[in-house]
């Protein structure tokens, strides 16, 4: 938000907070110790708002749940937005110090009445009217999401339209008032906090606009640095495409099972000229690699650090030598740098830190010292007498602002790209449980009792509806592809919506139906919302022939 | 709340028993029909994880052993669900409690008394009639099963049975006095025609009757009609109270020196001035009448007899620490009392006195009765908050004492029923006259119930002051043709006195003296005749049994106390007797300095005393 | 305005703990006042990031003033107090509460703390005598409140069970378990919020339970491991560890300790890797830790088998 990608608040927040929106996000399953902090602010008196198609176990410890239809997060929010402003609930104040934009923004939010709102989203006028007016009306609060608003063709258009709610009521830059975007993997924050992004330099600094930045880096590095942005990952697959990217490096990725719309991603890995794996474990992907090098596994074969979702930087350490000939990824990417003519000597992960705490101003003060002593930092921590920032954006509260002025971004609704019809015309949304991890190749290595095997999970009422029976094994189809899964009632689940997981991609391949239309500015795939239809399979009723057969259509 | 139960479904009846406990709670989902293509259930949740209707678990756990006769998993957990309790949460709160069985259970289930009041009585095993007219108890013999109780209350008749039967038609009843003949002709017949004994013996009434202060309309009014009440002074002391306000009801109360007879002895103006001052909101009144003292009636007799009297008196006490809310809290063992203090409240309700804008003075109070199910523990005040919130009965630390945080955490004002009803006698003649009854540091009056080996057992209302010996003079001397062995003073949790110690003063100050307890009021007498050792091994498993378990010194010391007993009862110690008694000091140390609650600290005084008179193990 | 923290604004308390004078914020409890005071006082069933229940009556010390001893890790400070941590009073209550519990409950790997207090002072868990045989699985759970099977006495009641192995993650083994309630606690609103275990029954048959004693996987259990994390005793053991101890692999003397982060979500929950002879053998969280004040999920705490391979 506003330059830097980070939650504005910490976790703590959430038990001294009135108000708490888990917006696209299951968090009493996805990410199981915030939710212990949601639950002390929940015995300590905040309410829960949950917005989910799915009434999930986050939504059960709600107060209000509201149940939207998939891929109208923006009309939802723009309904909230146009309900606060008629309500006279904006916080002008605020709105007329810190931010820039309102009226454009107000303009923009203009046609979504309730009624149209909820025409548009299927949540009851009455329940959007309610979300509103109390997060206008709190005093503090928090507006945390996960992947349920990013993974979609417009994710970051999502992220924008809460923001904008965020600065409607002048809920951030206040301890207790923030915004929490609920990072799905361990550094997921800190790869884009290193620059693992198309556009950025380590520290959120600016490839393309930043010259000054640039320059620094360039002079450390003895090197020069194109002043243009690189591709995202979905634009490498265009490009494979295209022919023009002919060889990847792949580290810790696994694309040949995560990617939406499968099939279509393997055989263009497959048509790669040079494809280089690094991992820990031999991958679908490094199965299809020239290369593979076997890395160790950086939380606890190697020392280090990573960046959690409250932009808190953590040592990770060594506790077990890496087997076989498994070696950590600093020593392979320095290796390969000396056989490309480059000799980087052999930098212990400290060394390496201390030179990215030289370049990027937010991590200056962050020596592993300190970050041992004081269990973590959170960025930013501009020397070493800062203590970091557990919150972001105070300054929006300052009289007057310092820095910019925050801006609001006004935002279109565009319905989900894989429309229904009559064709397809249930929607199938994805998510993860509990105990399982991505595509299970972690959590795939420990036997829970809660596991089941991947199901179709579908409401009661399509059960009757389509006059199936639990463990029933159907054919499940969109536009790229068909498996076959068992089905399960889920009473979590409205008519029409269908659920499954991307745990088990060995034994139900989810993403070989899953579209790859994905968004222009963040490059994450829409792998929350595809148009299925569900076909009774005559004939085929055992469970042990549930394994899916992808078949592409394309 | 992610609440997961195992699949059992509940029969149509026993949803019928927990519906209709919970019947009048708004239902936490609903359907909302938009735009005409889908359904959305929009799940507004207005009490998980909030103070909420907890608090009806125990009721609905008693509809469902009514109506059942016992507790299956589908019903626990359709309870569960409708509550918005965790299951196992619920187990635990069943499973704390003797009157429900979550096992599959006969509808008949008799409840044998074999404590130790009936044993003064009988200097038998009062209960052994069972063994040779229904077999062995646990077992379920043609749809009847008897259980061995603890003190049922009914001491001065010697014998007593409460008897449940779960169905349509389902009832509970307590007979006493009993024998095989009685108990089979009473539950031969059909439920709707039992017929319990609803006498009392009040002796006094006979030879005495003007000294009865607080027992004057035992016997006389009619225990379900308001109209006979108020014609025999009922709701006068109200109609004063809110004449002179609750500043002053206080202060006649501190005029008066009342102190609280639930065996604490507390000051009771302290007591409701902490509350009344307190500035968080709610407060509560809670009337504790969950009367458990083995050998202890007075409670029970009051609440048959003169129910208004409570209803009123804790109106009063409502009134003056500035309540909206009372609870009444009565033994599961109880139900003649439970039936008649409800008929109270419902016609104070009817009359006004309960309710909105109370006489017309714009004091609004309201009544709820709630039923225990078997657990003596519950009548320690914190243990009885947690199980009218729907926990299990576990006393908690002090501080906070209750009129900090007591009911929902909320300040509370708690009294056991005879103190209350000396609040209305207060305001009747006045604090100041009040205090000039019984000894200067011990003022008014003291119920004490006689039971064992008397020849007039009953219920006996004297001036504090009053030597032990005169109450047995009263009570017609020791039965006729035994002599005197020893008299426990006080109830389980009291002390024995023997035969050399009737000059005992029964006063607070005179038992400190003689270093024994006046606890409940119990003066039970055991003649030459008596098997001490049976009686004190009674009283160390009844510990055992009542323990609630969450204390280490209560906990494993009621087992080993019961151990230690055993051994030396049958000979078998552990090195020499003094060995043991060594042991026993130490074990009793411990439960005495170290326990939560007054159970454990006081678990071991009666043994001890038992010991020191020489009692045991001959 | 620029932070907006409400900092509690506590004010200083001054008491008197074995005759020394020593001050502490208001709030505290006698037991924070003397550990941040270097006054031992030894405790089972407190742990900081739990409510107190105070149950074990262990960290009793005497007040002057009161009649009974009182509870340090709940009691909290009132200016003027007069405190003795190792009077006679306090340290045979001490024994004994630890005689009486070593008495019914099998303390043989217990935490060194623990261990370091039963011998200072002196236990002998045989004083009631030996040990009663064993129930059997369910006998606990199968007694009606307000009964128990009563004995000759020669030999002393213990809770003594089978251990029940219900599941791949962990064991529980109610002959160790002191009903210190921190499990209940962590399960429920102190932590995880799932409530899949309670106390059950009363009294000396009181116990930890599901619903009807139903086998976990049947219970509401997601396996976060959290009453593991907490249990003192080792009544609650993960099944690694158990089946290690069963063929005398467990060897702490050859275990690393090492501070990580989880590999899982982006939360950043620290862990604690257990590791013996190259392996995993627990994870744990530190207990210090603001973000999971020592709590995991079932991934963090039981996911690491894909590093053992």
């Amino acid at each position: 938000m506003f330059g830097a990608g980070g939650g504005t608040s910490s976790y703590k927040e959430a038990e001294d907070t009135d108000l708490i929106i888990l917006w696209g996000s299951n968090a009493r399953e996805a990410h199981p110790i915030f939710f212990h902090h949601v639950l002390k602010g929940i015995h300590n008196g905040a309410r829960l708002f949950v917005v989910d198609p799915r009434k999930t176990t986050s939504a059960q410890w709600a107060d209000t749940w509201l149940g939207l239809d998939v891929g109208t997060d923006i009309a939802l929010a723009n309904t909230v937005a146009r309900e606060i402003i008629q309500a006279g609930l904006a916080n002008s104040e605020f709105i007329n110090r810190s931010t820039s934009g309102f009226d454009e923004y107000a303009k923009s939010v203009e046609p979504f009445t309730l009624e149209k709102g909820e025409k548009l989203t299927g949540v009851p006028a009455e329940l959007i009217r309610k979300l509103a007016h109390s997060y206008a009306k709190a005093d503090r609060a928090q507006l945390c999401w996960t992947l349920g608003i990013t993974e979609h063709h417009n994710g970051t258009d999502n992220v924008f339209s809460l923001i904008n709610l965020a600065l409607l009521t002048g809920h951030v830059g206040r301890y207790g008032s923030g915004i929490v975007p609920l990072r799905g993997q361990n550094n997921v924050q800190g790869g884009g906090d290193m620059g693992a992004l198309p556009n950025k330099l380590p520290g959120f600094q600016d490839v393309e606009t930043d010259a000054k930045a640039r320059l620094r880096f360039e002079a450390r590095w003895g090197t020069s640095i194109p002043a243009k942005r690189g591709w995202h990952l979905s634009q490498m697959f265009e490009a494979m495409e295209r022919g023009e990217l002919r060889t990847l490096y792949v580290i810790g990725e696994n694309p040949a099972q995560s990617e939406a719309n499968v099939s279509h991603a393997i055989s263009l890995l497959q048509g790669l000229e040079h494809l280089v794996v690094q991992d820990i474990f031999l991958t679908k992907t490094a199965e299809l690699a020239t290369v593979v090098l076997p890395a160790s596994a950086n939380w606890v074969e190697a020392e280090g650090t990573v960046t959690s979702s409250e932009r808190r930087v953590q040592r990770v350490r060594k506790a077990l030598n890496p087997p076989g000939m498994a070696r950590n990824d600093i020593e392979i990417i320095c290796d390969i740098a000396k056989r490309l003519g480059h000799d980087w000597g052999h930098p212990t992960a400290e060394e390496v830190w201390d030179e990215l705490r030289s370049l990027s101003p937010i991590h200056a003060g962050m020596s592993y010292k300190r970050l041992e002593e004081l269990g973590g930092i959170q960025w930013p921590c501009l020397d070493e007498n800062d203590p970091g920032s557990p919150f972001l954006h105070g300054r929006l509260w300052q009289y007057p602002v310092v820095g910019p002025l925050a801006p609001f971004t006004p935002v279109e609704h565009i319905p989900a790209l894989d429309t229904l019809s009559d064709e397809f015309p249930i929607r199938l949304t994805t998510g993860r449980r509990l105990d399982s991890f991505n595509t299970g190749v972690q959590s795939g290595g420990f036997t829970s009792p809660l596991r089941k095997p991947e199901t179709l999970n579908i409401s009661p009422q399509d059960m009757d509806k389509f006059g199936l029976v639990d463990g029933e094994v159907v054919s499940v189809t969109s536009r790229r592809g068909s498996i076959h899964a068992p089905v399960l009632k889920d009473a979590t689940l409205r008519p029409g919506l269908a659920f499954m997981t991307f745990h088990f991609p060995d034994e139900v391949d989810t993403n070989s139906l899953t579209i790859d239309a994905w968004d222009p500015k963040s490059g994450t795939a829409e792998f929350k919302a595809t148009a299925i239809r569900i076909e009774k399979i005559t004939g085929i009723q055992d469970k042990a022939k549930s394994s899916s057969r992808a078949e592409a259509l394309t | 709340m992610d609440l997961k139960t195992s699949g059992r479904p509940a029969s149509p009846k026993e949803k019928e028993a927990v519906d209709s406990v919970i019947s009048q709670l708004e239902k936490p989902s609903g359907v909302v029909e938009t735009n005409g293509k889908s359904a959305h259930v929009a799940y507004e949740i207005p009490f998980y994880n909030k103070m909420g209707p907890r608090d009806l678990l125990l009721p609905a756990l008693h509809a469902i052993q009514e109506r059942i006769g016992w507790i299956s998993h589908g019903a626990l957990d359709y309870l569960s669900l409708q509550l918005g309790v965790p299951p196992a949460e619920t187990y635990g709160v069943a499973s704390f409690y003797a009157m429900f069985s979550l096992e599959e259970a006969p509808a008949t289930v008799i409840h044998v008394c074999d404590d130790i009041a009936c044993r003064a009585a009988k200097n038998a095993d009062p209960a052994a009639f069972m063994n040779d007219e229904y077999g062995q108890p646990d077992i379920d013999v043609n749809g009847l099963m008897w259980i061995r109780s603890p003190c049922l209350g009914r001491c001065e008749e010697g014998s007593a049975a409460l008897v449940q039967r779960a169905g349509e038609a389902n009832r509970r009843i307590l007979l006493a006095p009993v024998n095989a003949n009685s108990l089979s002709d009473g539950i031969s017949r059909p439920s709707d025609q039992w017929i319990g004994t609803d006498s009392a013996r009040v002796p006094q009434r006979e030879t005495d009757q003007s000294s009865l202060r607080l027992l004057k309309r035992v016997g006389v009014t009619d225990p379900l009609s308001i109209d006979s009440y108020r014609s025999h002074g009922g709701y006068g002391p109200l109609r004063r109270a809110l004449d002179i306000g609750p500043e002053n009801v206080i202060r006649e109360i501190k005029d008066a020196k009342l102190m609280g007879r639930g065996g604490a002895a507390f000051p009771t103006a302290v007591k409701w001035g902490s509350v009344a001052g307190n500035s968080v909101r709610p407060h509560y009144f809670v009337c504790n009448a969950d009367e458990s003292e083995p050998g202890t009636f007075k409670d029970r007799v009051i609440m048959e007899q003169d129910p208004f009297s409570i209803v009123e008196g804790l109106t009063v006490a409502g009134f003056a620490t500035g309540c909206e809310k009372g609870y009444i809290y009565i033994r599961g063992e109880y139900p003649l009392g439970e039936e008649r203090i409800s008929n109270a409240v419902s016609m104070a309700k009817k009359k006004g006195l309960l309710g909105r804008d109370i006489m017309g003075r714009g004091f609004d109070f309201d009544i709820e009765v709630r039923r225990g199910a078997g657990a003596y523990i519950a009548g320690e005040e914190t243990a009885l908050f947690n199980s009218i919130e729907g926990k299990r009965a576990e006393p908690r630390n002090k501080p906070p004492f209750p009129a900090q945080a007591g009911l929902f955490n909320k300040p509370t004002g708690v009294n056991n029923v005879e103190t209350l009803i000396n609040v209305l006698e207060i305001l009747s003649i006045g604090g100041p006259e009040f205090a000039q009854i019984g000894t200067p540091d011990s003022t008014g009056t003291r119920l004490f119930c006689l039971s064992g080996s008397v020849n007039k057992p009953g219920l006996y209302e004297a001036p504090f002051g009053i030597q032990l010996g005169e109450l047995l003079k009263m009570a017609g001397g020791i039965t006729t043709g035994k002599s005197l062995k020893t008299i426990l003073l006080g109830g389980a949790a009291g002390s024995f006195v023997g035969p050399d110690q009737l000059d005992i003063r029964l006063s607070f100050e005179g038992v400190r003296a003689a270093g024994v307890t006046l606890g409940s009021g119990v003066i039970m007498v055991f003649d030459q005749g008596a098997d001490m050792d049976q009686v004190v091994l009674r009283i160390a498993q009844f510990f055992r049994e009542e323990s609630c378990g969450q204390c280490v010194p209560c906990r494993v010391g009621t087992a080993r106390l019961e151990e230690l007993l055993t051994r030396i009862v049958n000979g078998t110690t552990i090195g020499s007797r003094n060995d043991e008694l060594a042991l026993l000091g130490k074990v009793s140390t411990v439960m005495r300095e170290s326990s939560i609650c007054g159970l454990g600290q006081t678990a071991a005084n009666a043994v001890e005393s038992a010991f020191r008179l020489g009692l045991v193990g001959g | 305005m620029n932070d907006g923290i409400a900092l509690a604004i506590r004010r200083s308390i001054k008491i008197t703990v074995d005759g020394k004078e020593v001050a502490a914020p208001e709030g505290s409890t006698i037991l924070q006042t003397c550990r941040t005071n270097g006054i031992d006082i030894p405790t089972l069933c407190y742990l900081e990031n739990l409510t107190p229940v105070n149950t074990c009556r262990l960290c009793m010390v005497e007040v002057e003033g009161s009649r009974t001893l009182v509870p340090s890790c709940s009691r909290k400070i009132e200016s003027g107090m007069v405190i003795q941590t190792e009077s006679q009073r306090v340290s045979d209550s001490r024994k004994m509460v630890l005689e009486l519990l070593a008495s019914s409950v099998d303390m043989s790997i217990v935490s060194p703390e623990l261990a370091g207090w039963m011998e200072r002072y002196q236990v002998d868990k045989e004083r009631f005598g030996p040990p009663a045989a064993p129930g059997q699985i369910g006998g606990r759970e199968k007694t009606r409140a307000g009964h128990h099977h009563k004995n000759d006495g020669t030999s002393a009641a213990t809770v003594a069970e089978p251990t029940k192995v219900d599941n791949n993650q962990y064991v529980r083994d109610y002959s160790r378990c002191v009903l210190c309630y921190r499990c209940v606690e962590a399960c429920g609103t102190d932590a995880q919020n799932t409530f899949a275990i309670a106390l059950g029954g009363r009294g000396f048959e009181a116990h930890i339970t599901t619903e009807f004693g139903v086998a976990l996987p049947e219970s509401a259990c997601v396996y976060c491991g959290n009453c593991v994390a907490v249990c003192p005793t080792n009544a609650l053991m993960s099944k690694i560890e158990y089946d290690l101890r069963q063929v005398g692999g467990w060897d702490e003397s050859k275990q690393s300790i090492t501070r990580t982060i989880c590999p899982y979500c982006g939360v950043g929950c620290n862990l604690e890797i257990h590791e013996q002879d190259n392996r995993i053998v627990k994870v744990t969280s530190p207990s210090d830790h603001d973000v999971t004040h020592g709590m995991l999920c079932v991934k963090g705490r039981f996911g690491f088998e894909f590093i053992n391979g």
